[in-house]
């Protein structure tokens, strides 16, 4: 059964499909993950399975992410065992950067912690969604971030060619309404982009390729799931 | 492309046995063509005007005239559909894009044949 899998983007190229049309595919490294642990309804309140990609050299990693893939050990873990107090289940692998949670609620997912998924475990769906952290663009104005068509190149407009324009009314309500849309800072924020047909998987090289566009700049981290909708 | 996995996400999209042919080369391409529920092949002759790109994004021009009406086509190098590319008659040119063959029309458009190059004519053995 797959979740999902936490992967790279790598970067986009096009491949040929079965009848000779050209695709567009991104290309996301996807894997391998670990499963570092199981939350369960007893427990957490709520079931996920929850993984990790990527590793970090041993000697960087804080003990606190250390001590989440691993036993440890030292004089508190001793105390605690002899306690009687049993600790939760580690998957014994290197410290992973990016760990997240798929949430299974009611779904019986058969993963087991320190079970590795590789590319493969999405073989067989056909739509995904992936959801990464878009470019940050900084601050940019109107017309960039909200798509406002800016104000007239000539007929006497001066110097505001790129700006909003009117914000709102005047006397009543003598403010602006919440959420207007201005100039801030823009892209650097969580996206997820639905329904992306699953092109192919590629065990050898632990590699997804995805049709369309994912948001975020190369190498960064995404998620990818199966999709919600079309499943 | 630098990077080994989108190399690797290409490989199973690129050709086994890439197509021979230079720019200035006059060449007929073998393209599949699908009516209703059969497949035939159609071909198009001209001269190779321009090859770009790399990869599986890589395409090449043909030019020819037809009608006096100057007809080019643009194929992509690795795709399915371009069955084989025959070389007919290679040409000396100095230059990788002939765009100056859109200004010119008859006798002004014909290149200086050249003799195959060795690996040339090797490849067209293996073609036959």
């Amino acid at each position: 059964m797959s979740v999902g899998l936490l992967g790279k983007k790598i970067g986009m190229t096009q491949v040929y499909g079965d009848d000779g049309v050209i695709v567009p595919v991104t290309v996301i490294e996807a894997g391998p993950c670990v499963v570092l642990q199981v939350r369960t309804q007893g427990v957490d309140g709520y079931d996920a399975v929850q993984l990790g990609f990527d590793n970090i050299p041993r000697g960087k990693a804080p003990r606190s992410v250390r001590g989440h893939v691993t036993v440890l050990g030292g004089r508190r873990q001793a105390v605690r065992k002899s306690a009687g107090v049993e600790a939760g289940a580690k998957a014994g692998c290197e410290p992973k950067r990016f760990v997240r949670e798929f949430r299974v609620d009611g779904g019986d997912h058969g993963l087991a912690v320190g079970q590795v998924l590789l590319a493969d475990s999405l073989a067989g769906i056909q739509f995904v969604d992936v959801i990464g952290y878009s470019k940050g663009r900084g601050t940019t104005g109107v017309m960039r971030r909200h798509n406002f068509h800016g104000q007239p190149a000539s007929h006497g407009a001066k110097r505001v060619h790129r700006h909003p324009g009117s914000i709102g009314q005047s006397a009543d309500p003598s403010r602006v309404m919440r959420g207007t849309r201005m100039a801030g800072v823009y892209g650097g924020e969580r996206v997820t982009v639905k329904n992306l047909r699953l092109v192919r998987t590629d065990n050898e090289n632990n590699v997804v390729l995805v049709r369309g566009a994912i948001p975020g700049p190369v190498g960064s981290y995404v998620i990818v799931r199966r999709s919600e909708k079309n499943r | 492309m630098r990077n080994k996995l989108l190399d690797a996400a290409e490989k199973s999209s690129l050709r086994a046995e890439p197509l021979q042919f230079a720019v200035g080369d006059t060449v007929d391409v073998h393209t599949r063509i699908l009516e209703g529920n059969k497949e035939r092949i159609q071909i198009f002759s001209g001269v190779v005007i321009a090859r770009r790109g790399s990869g599986t994004s890589e395409m090449f021009t043909v030019r020819r005239v037809v009608q006096g009406e100057g007809v080019e086509r643009t194929f992509p190098t690795h795709s399915p559909k371009v069955a084989q590319v025959e070389v007919k008659r290679h040409a000396r040119v100095r230059r990788a894009k002939l765009y100056y063959l859109r200004e010119r029309t008859g006798k002004a458009t014909r290149l200086k044949e050249r003799r195959a190059r060795p690996w040339e004519v090797q490849v067209n053995d293996n073609a036959k």
